[in-house]
């Protein structure tokens, strides 16, 4: 069960990315030009229950599946690096139509030439690796 | 390819409303199911966040051994990874046991654009061939394009700390003052592409 949660957890994740067109390179030109409200209702429904869930979890103390409190942690203070970082991934996503989520579902469903996005990701990865001390954060 | 919708019928005498399930999703129910996705990820005590899993997969190289970024306790992170396989295995699932000719039925004004950039309409499809048809690997520019695509994507991500799920969906919901930074980054690099870089590209 402990592993097997993950799995289904990803399963649902990947049927409801595919089902709802949300790893499709098409929908996200779409957005991209405003000719479309079907990916920002997606996000902002998303949004909207993790706004909810997130504010019960806090105010009823909910606990974890193992009984600890649930502690969701803050995102680094900064600026630099969320503007400088999210133009990157913004001309990348735009350009193949996929964030990291969907390069992984749209691979298990067989589109394969996404292994060069892949490629290119893990690369684009290293490159941040190798530079992040020499970058402004 | 066998189809869940041809198999159904067998099972089930009155379909009625099954048909749903094969049609594209509407943004309510996706965007519901992708929160309570998020939610049941803290209740198991960790994050909702894709990109890290690329910091894992160059982690377990072992290549932290000459780059301290990835010089991380990978098999922490194993869950996640997990979850990915789980996500593959769910779009094979949805991709080729649940779709529908009518699905990807975006703006008629869209496909008359994409027309002009010489990219094929969907019919159905999930992405363009023109991009992810497997004539792809004959095309030098189109590999490139794919592999710089990715770069942007694996760079940004890592430089940003996080992508869609982990800030728009995570930061966000938590009301993170650097997750909107980001998402507003991710749109202004988006727009800049869609507007007029991909104009010139294709």
């Amino acid at each position: 069960m402990n592993v097997l949660k993950y799995f289904l957890v990803g399963l649902v994740f990947g049927i409801v990315l595919t089902k709802s067109e949300a790893v499709s390179w098409y929908r996200i030109y779409e957005m991209f030009q405003f000719q479309s409200f079907h990916m920002y209702g997606i996000i902002g429904v998303a949004i909207t229950t993790g706004v909810i869930g997130i504010q019960i979890i806090k105010r009823k103390n909910i606990k974890d599946i193992k009984g600890l409190p649930i502690e969701i942690l803050d995102k680094e203070k900064g600026s630099t690096r969320y503007w400088i970082g999210g133009l990157f991934f913004g001309l990348g996503w735009a350009l193949v139509g996929s964030c990291p989520g969907p390069i992984f579902i749209l691979l298990g469903a067989g589109f394969f030439p996404v292994i060069l996005v892949l490629f290119g990701a893990l690369v684009g990865t290293f490159i941040y690796g190798l530079l992040k001390d020499k970058l402004p954060h | 390819m066998i189809n869940l919708k041809n198999i159904i019928p067998i099972f089930v005498k009155k379909n009625y409303g099954m048909n749903i399930i094969f049609q594209t999703w509407p943004w309510y129910v996706s965007g519901f199911l992708i929160g309570m996705i998020m939610l049941c990820l803290i209740y198991f005590g960790k994050v909702f966040g894709m990109s890290s899993n690329l910091q894992t997969l160059c982690s377990m190289t072992g290549i932290g051994k000459r780059v301290s970024f990835f010089d991380t306790d990978w098999k922490s992170q194993r869950w996640n990874l997990v979850v990915v396989l789980g996500a593959m295995v769910g779009g094979f699932i949805a991709a080729n046991f649940m779709n529908d000719p009518s699905n990807v039925a975006i703006n008629p004004k869209t496909i008359e654009q994409l027309a002009q950039l010489g990219i094929d309409a969907p019919n159905g499809k999930l992405v363009p061939d023109t991009l992810f048809g497997n004539q792809v690997f004959e095309s030098p520019k189109m590999i490139l394009i794919l592999i710089i695509g990715g770069i942007l994507i694996g760079f940004g991500t890592r430089y940003a700390g996080g992508c869609t799920s982990g800030h728009a969906i995570s930061g966000l919901s938590n009301l993170q003052l650097p997750s909107l930074k980001a998402v507003i980054g991710f749109f202004v690099g988006g727009l800049i592409m869609a507007h007029y870089l991909l104009p010139l590209i294709f």
